[in-house]
């Protein structure tokens, strides 16, 4: 199969699925992105205050 | 035939701040104030580390082997877990599970472990010597450091059977596993700065297979410390994960690891997908492959040794029905009871089925997702650029540990342990390995153990000698074996006594 053929296989194998799993998954993705957004108001208040330093500060020892 | 697949996970936490910016300073006082609070310090028996011993048979070269260090801090403690300071980073290594689900469960209770423990540090220093730890295994500036899985595996499994057998799973299941990073931090990394890739292991792996796990680190590492009976088990000490936040990943990625390692020790090595023609550059390719959240289809396919072309989703994929035909075959049990095969399966499959069909929903599982989907909706919300050191912050405070800070408790991850397990298991051992044996010796005669390790205690009974009770079967010393004989026993002494009757 080459890889244009597996691809199309893919993208029909995929859109089966798709139709099949939408309406289950549909409302559950809608919830996960008003998830998201509220997580993203949040963020702002609890962000480390001096990014730039908080992150160019993290500086690790290798383990192991 | 498949045996039991007796499994654990240990972890370098990172840390940040402590007196003087020391890190070796501040992972002691994190070991110490939390050994304090438990009121015993355990010390670690050296006796039967051995980590220049290789798996292929041969001694690694001094140069390289792994060096014990044997003056830092070390506690053991009544869950059965290891708390130490390994190089420069506070490690919990957690008790030997004989599940993936309590495996998770146990590697849930290191995160709150260290939690108090950083909280007792802190307590006693000024508040600009705060020390905050970090769940992760990168600092963004090439420094990495390690979550390792371990698992019981039969010694009749050629070493060379596992390589060839399990190179498909460790370079490919970062797909469902990563936890995900911006930019890269080595010359083989492969991203701009400010991309985004799924691991933050994968790109310092140099190596297919190997002694080293501080430079030229391998895919599979060979170093051959059972820590038990040599003769019957070997420890696959893999070094290649990424820590995760999400339960669910952790859950999954031991699962689908047993019961692979399972149907290996069960069919032989034939029955296992061909790995790729070139396993480290695999391994990085795939790492950066984002074409999933884009499209849902992988642009990114590496050859394997049979020059077809592979992309990771597909290793995935044949490795998930290879281990539904193990189950199928045998019900799993060398890895886990019914019910617990079957989630780890269904979750498997789910992860998969969702990373093709609709990302969206499996993020709040998968954990490179979930930071990934947090870094671009901030990064879209306020017109960043992709180097805005605020993404840089929101990809490091994913890791960290306290609930007013954690971006990882916010992501809306689904939760697989309940929160009173989680308390029970930062103090009570699993009943079902030796570690039930560890963990209850030192909960009732702490001040007889003179110290301890993997397989085996060592009592001081203030007669002049020490005694050594050694463990070397890890499914032995469960609860319903020994628990009997604590009860019985008063002191130290009648407990000796009683075990050498």
């Amino acid at each position: 199969m080459s890889e244009q053929e597996r691809i199309q296989k893919q993208r029909t194998e995929r859109s089966e699925a798709t139709q099949e799993a939408e309406t289950s998954t549909g409302a559950k993705s809608e919830k996960l992105k008003a998830d998201l957004d509220e997580l993203l108001d949040e963020i702002d208040s609890v962000l480390e205050e001096n990014a730039e330093e908080f992150v160019r500060s993290y500086v690790q020892k290798g383990g192991e | 035939m498949a045996i039991e697949k007796i499994l654990g996970i240990e972890t370098e936490y990172g840390i940040a701040g402590g007196p003087e910016n020391d890190p070796i300073l501040a992972s002691s006082l994190v070991v110490t104030a939390y050994a304090r609070l438990q009121q015993y310090l355990i010390k670690w028996d050296f006796e039967a580390e051995h980590p220049e011993i290789d798996a292929r048979g041969v001694r690694g070269h001094l140069q390289f082997a792994p060096i014990v260090e044997k003056t830092v801090a070390n506690t053991v403690l009544t869950n059965g877990a290891r708390l130490y300071v390994d190089h420069a980073h506070p490690e919990y290594s957690a008790p030997e599970c004989r599940t993936p689900l309590q495996a998770t469960l146990y590697d849930v209770a290191g995160e709150e472990i260290m939690l108090e423990a950083q909280k007792a540090a802190n307590s006693s220093l000024d508040e600009n010597d705060h020390i905050t730890l970090y769940k992760n295994n990168s600092d963004g500036k090439g420094n990495s450091y390690g979550t390792h899985e371990n698992f019981l595996v039969s010694r009749e499994v050629p070493f060379d059977d596992i390589v060839r057998a399990m190179v498909p799973h460790f370079v490919s299941r970062q797909l469902l596993f990563g936890a995900g990073k911006v930019g890269a931090e080595t010359e083989w990394g492969g991203r701009e700065p400010g991309e985004f890739q799924l691991s933050q292991r994968s790109e310092f792996f140099e190596e297919i297979v190997g002694l080293e796990t501080t430079m030229k680190r391998p895919i599979v590492n060979t170093r051959d410390e059972p820590h038990a009976d040599a003769e019957r088990f070997r420890r696959l000490h893999v070094i290649n994960g990424d820590a995760n936040m999400s339960q669910v990943a952790t859950f999954v990625k031991l699962g689908s690891t047993a019961l692979l390692l399972a149907a290996l020790e069960e069919f032989g090595p034939t029955v296992f997908p061909s790995p790729p023609a070139a396993p480290v550059r695999a391994m990085r390719a795939y790492a950066q492959d984002l074409s999933w959240v884009h499209s849902g289809l992988s642009t990114v396919f590496v050859e394997d040794e049979n020059g077809m072309r592979v992309s990771s989703w597909e290793y995935q994929d044949q490795l998930w029905q290879l281990a539904q035909h193990f189950v199928d075959q045998t019900g799993g049990v060398a890895v886990a009871e019914a019910q617990e095969i079957t989630l780890i399966m269904e979750q498997w499959r789910e992860l998969l089925d969702g990373i093709a069909n609709n990302p969206d929903v499996v993020s709040d599982r998968i954990d490179w997702l979930a930071k990934y989907r947090m870094i671009i909706g901030f990064q879209e919300r306020h017109d960043l650029t992709p180097l805005s050191p605020r993404l840089g912050a929101i990809a490091l405070q994913y890791h960290d540990l306290r609930p007013e800070k954690s971006l990882a408790q916010r992501a809306g991850l689904i939760r697989l342990c309940e929160l009173i397990e989680v308390r029970n298991a930062m103090h009570e051992p699993p009943a079902d390995t030796r570690a039930y044996f560890r963990g209850e010796c030192v909960r009732r005669f702490p001040e007889n153990i003179s110290s301890a390790n993997w397989d085996s205690v060592v009592f001081d009974l203030e007669d002049g000698a020490l005694h050594r009770v050694p463990m070397m079967d890890p499914t032995r010393g469960t609860k319903d074996l020994t628990e009997k004989l604590f009860d019985e026993s008063a002191t130290a002494e009648e407990f000796l006594e009683r075990l050498n009757r």
